[in-house]
Order: structure tokens, then C-alpha cells, then sequence
């Protein structure tokens, strides 16, 4: 059966581990090489790097970061952060990623979806969602709509409009409603959507449900849920309430709250298909 | 005389497929040092040989016959040689694929057909391999172990006896192919963990043990 993925998000500045985990002994604890062997050892079922400084510079860092990584690390790879072009996408994947996610390029190039996904299969596109619940009053004209007229009109927000797409690290409204820029996103080549509540981000509070829920239900690719994720219970919640694939997680992995493996014992045992920790993998 | 893995001529064919890295680097980790290569002329002298492959597979086939690869791989495969098939490694064995209408290789009678509508598709992520089968480059492998797959297609082999491991997406599929001197998978080994890095130390045992056996045949 196929199993829900637990994927551990690795923040990058300068070639360097920024939020790492603090609860065992590294040698060096901002090693992504090293990082990333530990939480293939824990039982991470993909791994994603973001590159949270985003410039040209930190780009060839990044490069040197997914060289060194995926020579000795054998699980997927995911690089976010920075890729404006198909160049970068193309040198991230011969670099040893696996995927790339793009987020603001996509909405401010859609055409670099279906590019990569031409040319490079749209397994490796993974299209990033920041979302961001509208708040009724504020919504309609008001909203500065800066990009709309740029993209697709039938991607505005419109009064049954529930979540809006931020770019820029969540700095820029779009005012568009991000259900229906997920389905196009799968429609132009997206492989997979990695899917940001800002709202419930860094809250520990739990994933935004009914956000995953919708857009897990309006596409036909797998849906990562990011953004909030405090306890086991969140987990599962994303994954059975929310629909999710899989699920992304920093906090609740780096600061020691919970192992990976507990997260998949626990999951396990609420009927969640799991893929064992490798020290356990026959089981 | 015994020869070690990195005196084994390995060679990854290289058609732009995408993944190469990783198994060329995959199989450094085991030991070997694998020639990376689009040259056909390479496969006559190749101790072993591995085809990659993320994709489309009709234009994975353009890309082989761009290169002149199409002959030369049929001919490797049919010298006894070992050869390991990578995902899409796999489904271009087959006769024909649904994808695109397109003709394959040819090795393996039987079709690639697409994943049942209904699901997510790519199936993407970690599964089961059920072994209903046994061959060397899959010894040890404990059953039910978890592969990462990503595909929309799968070889549907017409000879039964060469489906070596099975999973399950809303159909049960072959996710393991392996007669004789061949070895192919639907999941990538190399982005499979530890258990998937077996499977290529495995190969090379595999590929090493049919090279001695040869040179001992037929002294050089």
C-alpha cells in the first residue's frame, strides 16, 4: 500500500542549516550533508532544503548544498527557494535534486511550470502554495490585486474565495484564490503541490484541514501540507481530516518534540500506512 | 582471477535521462565505478550494464535511437550479459507502451499500460514489494520492505515467471522484473534508502560472480 510521507524541511542561509534539529548530538549541527543523513537515519521519507536567502549568490551555494548532499544521502530531495528559471531548475536537478518547488516564479512566470515539466517530467515540478485565509471584510476590490492582470482573470478572488496567494515569502498578496491556482498549477505540469497555511504557520496549532482538504480534493496530484504541524495529532490530522500525502514538518522535528519515528508509530496505530524507520524496515 | 566491482567495466547509459546522478552515485557508494556514457560502442567491452530513466518513455526511445542505442542494447541484453533497468528502465523493455502509442525495445513480451484512473497519478511515494520470486540481485531483500515509486505507467509483462515482485495501487502491479541476466525495477533503488542501495550491491555481486563465471569458461 502506498504509505503517507513524513518530510522533514531543512532551512538553508549561506550553504548552512539555519533551523536544524538541537536534540541530538551532530558533530556539526548546520551540516545539510549531515543533517540530512541523520533524518534519513530517523526514518524521513523525503527531505526538502529551502533556500531562505533566495538571491543569485545563495543559488550556487544552494548547488553545492544538493551536490554534497546527494552523494550521500539516498532519499528524494526537494529545493525550494530562489528558482526563477528553467536554468535553475535545470541545474538543481543536475546538481542531484530531485524535484524543484517554485513559488513566486510560478505565479509571476507560469510558463516555467509547464516548461519544466516538459522538459523535465512533472514528477520534478513541485508547485508552492503560500495560502492565506481571506478575511470577509477585507475582501473584493480593496485587496491589492497588483499581479491579476498579468495572469488568468478566472484565477481572481471572487466572494466564495476562501484563501489567497502570497508571494514573496508571504509578503505579497496576488488576490488569488489559491484553490483554483492549485488546479491550474496541476494543469500546466505540476507534479505535486506543497501547500503553506500562513495563518497556521509557526502556530504549533495544527495544520489548516479545511485549506488541505480543499485543495487536496481539487487536484489529482499528491498534496504536501505544510504550516503548523505541534503535535502527533496534527499529523494525522492533515493526513486522514485534511487528505494530505504526506506531510512537511520543521519544529515539531528540530527542537526535539517528537522523533520521526515515534511520529510513525503513532500514526501507524491510528491506521495510518507508514513506511517503517530503516532500522525497522521489515517490519 | 576474481575481480573486484571497481575493476568491472559498469556502465549507466546516458540519454539525458534525468536521474543519473543519483545512480551513478548510488552505485559509488557500493563500490563500483560506473562509466556514465551515451557512447554505444561502450556496451560491447560493459561487465554490466544500467538504464536509467525518469520521463516520458516515447521520448526517452527518441532519445536511445538519437544515439544509436536501440541495436546495441538489444544486442547487450542478449549476449547474457547482466543488465539492471531503473523505472522507465523498465517499462522500455517492454513491447509497447500506452504512452503516447509508442513502440519500446522489445525484450520483454507484453505492454506498458497506464495506472487505473481513480488515483492520484503519479503515483508517487513509498511502497511495498511483494517477492513472489527469487534472483540474485534481489537476495536478502526482506518481503513487504518499502521502495520509493514515481510513475504513471507500468510493464505488464506477458511471461508471468519473470515478475519477481508485485505492488499494489489500485491494481496489483509488477514492480520487479528479473529473468536471467536481467534485473529491472519500477521503483528507484537509489532513492530508496538502504534497502534500496542493496539492491545495487547486489547487482554488482551478481555482475561480478557472472564475470568470473565467464572468464573461467573462457580463459582470457
Amino acid at each position: 500500500m502506498l504509505t503517507k510521507r513524513i518530510i522533514p524541511c531543512l532551512d538553508v542561509d549561506a550553504g548552512r542549516v539555519v533551523k536544524g534539529t538541537s536534540f541530538v548530538n551532530l558533530r556539526d549541527a548546520g551540516d545539510p550533508a549531515e543533517l540530512a543523513a541523520f533524518y534519513d537515519r530517523e526514518g524521513g521519507d523525503e527531505l526538502v532544503f529551502l533556500d531562505i536567502t533566495a538571491s543569485a549568490d545563495s543559488r550556487d551555494t544552494m548547488i553545492d548544498v544538493v551536490q554534497r548532499v546527494s552523494e550521500q544521502v539516498f532519499i528524494p530531495l526537494t529545493v525550494g527557494g530562489g528558482i526563477r528559471t528553467i536554468e535553475d531548475v535545470r541545474r538543481m536537478l543536475n546538481a542531484g535534486a530531485d524535484k524543484v518547488s517554485v513559488n513566486t516564479a510560478a505565479i509571476n512566470n507560469p510558463a516555467i511550470i509547464g516548461n519544466g515539466a516538459a522538459q523535465f517530467g512533472s514528477q520534478c515540478i513541485v508547485v508552492a502554495i503560500d495560502a492565506k485565509r481571506v478575511v470577509p471584510e477585507a475582501a473584493g476590490p480593496a485587496a491589492e490585486s497588483s499581479r491579476i492582470d498579468e495572469i488568468d482573470e478566472s484565477l481572481a478572488l471572487d466572494p466564495g474565495s476562501r484563501w489567497e496567494v502570497y508571494t514573496r515569502g508571504g509578503r505579497t498578496p496576488t488576490g488569488i484564490d489559491a484553490v483554483k491556482w492549485a488546479a491550474l498549477a496541476v494543469e500546466r505540469g505540476a507534479g505535486e503541490i506543497l501547500l503553506t497555511s500562513m495563518d497556521a504557520d509557526g502556530q504549533l496549532a495544527g495544520y489548516d484541514l479545511e485549506l488541505t482538504a480543499a485543495i487536496s480534493g481539487a487536484v489529482p496530484v499528491p498534496v504536501i501540507a505544510s504550516g503548523g504541524a505541534g503535535q502527533l495529532e496534527h499529523l494525522y490530522d492533515a493526513l486522514a481530516t485534511g487528505q494530505a500525502d504526506a506531510v512537511l514538518a520543521a519544529s515539531i522535528f528540530h527542537y526535539g518534540a517528537y522523533r520521526i519515528a515515534e511520529a510513525k508509530e503513532y500514526l501507524n496505530q491510528r491506521g495510518v500506512p507508514v513506511r517503517p524507520p530503516p532500522d525497522d524496515w521489515a517490519g | 582471477m576474481n575481480r573486484t566491482a571497481s575493476d568491472l567495466k559498469i556502465v549507466v547509459i546516458d540519454y539525458q535521462s534525468g536521474n543519473l546522478r543519483s545512480v551513478a552515485k548510488a552505485l559509488e557508494v557500493v563500490g563500483a565505478a560506473p562509466v556514465v556514457t551515451e557512447d554505444a560502442t561502450e556496451l560491447d567491452s560493459a561487465d554490466a550494464v544500467i538504464l536509467p530513466g525518469v520521463g516520458s518513455g516515447p521520448a526517452a526511445m527518441q532519445a536511445l535511437e538519437k544515439r544509436g542505442l536501440i541495436d546495441p542494447l538489444k544486442g547487450y541484453v542478449a549476449s547474457g550479459r547482466p543488465f539492471l533497468g531503473v523505472c522507465l528502465g523498465l517499462q522500455l523493455l517492454l513491447e509497447r507502451t500506452e504512452e503516447g502509442d509508442a513502440p519500446c525495445l522489445g525484450i520483454v513480451p507484453g505492454p506498458v499500460r497506464r495506472l487505473p484512473a481513480g488515483l492520484k497519478v503519479p503515483h508517487m511515494g513509498w511502497n511495498s514489494v511483494e517477492f513472489q520470486g527469487s534472483h540474485p540481485v534481489f537476495q536478502g531483500i526482506p518481503p513487504g520492505s518499502h521502495f520509493y515509486f514515481v510513475h504513471s505507467y507500468y510493464a505488464d509483462p506477458a511471461e508471468r515467471g519473470g515478475v519477481v515482485g508485485a505492488t499494489s495501487y489500485g491494481i496489483p502491479f509488477c514492480s520487479v522484473y528479473a529473468r536471467d541476466n536481467l534485473a529491472a525495477t519500477q521503483f528507484h533503488p537509489e532513492k530508496s534508502g538502504t534497502v534500496g542501495l542493496q539492491i545495487y550491491r547486489n547487482f554488482l555481486d551478481f555482475a561480478r560472480s557472472q564475470n568470473s563465471a565467464a572468464t573461467t569458461a573462457a580463459p582470457e
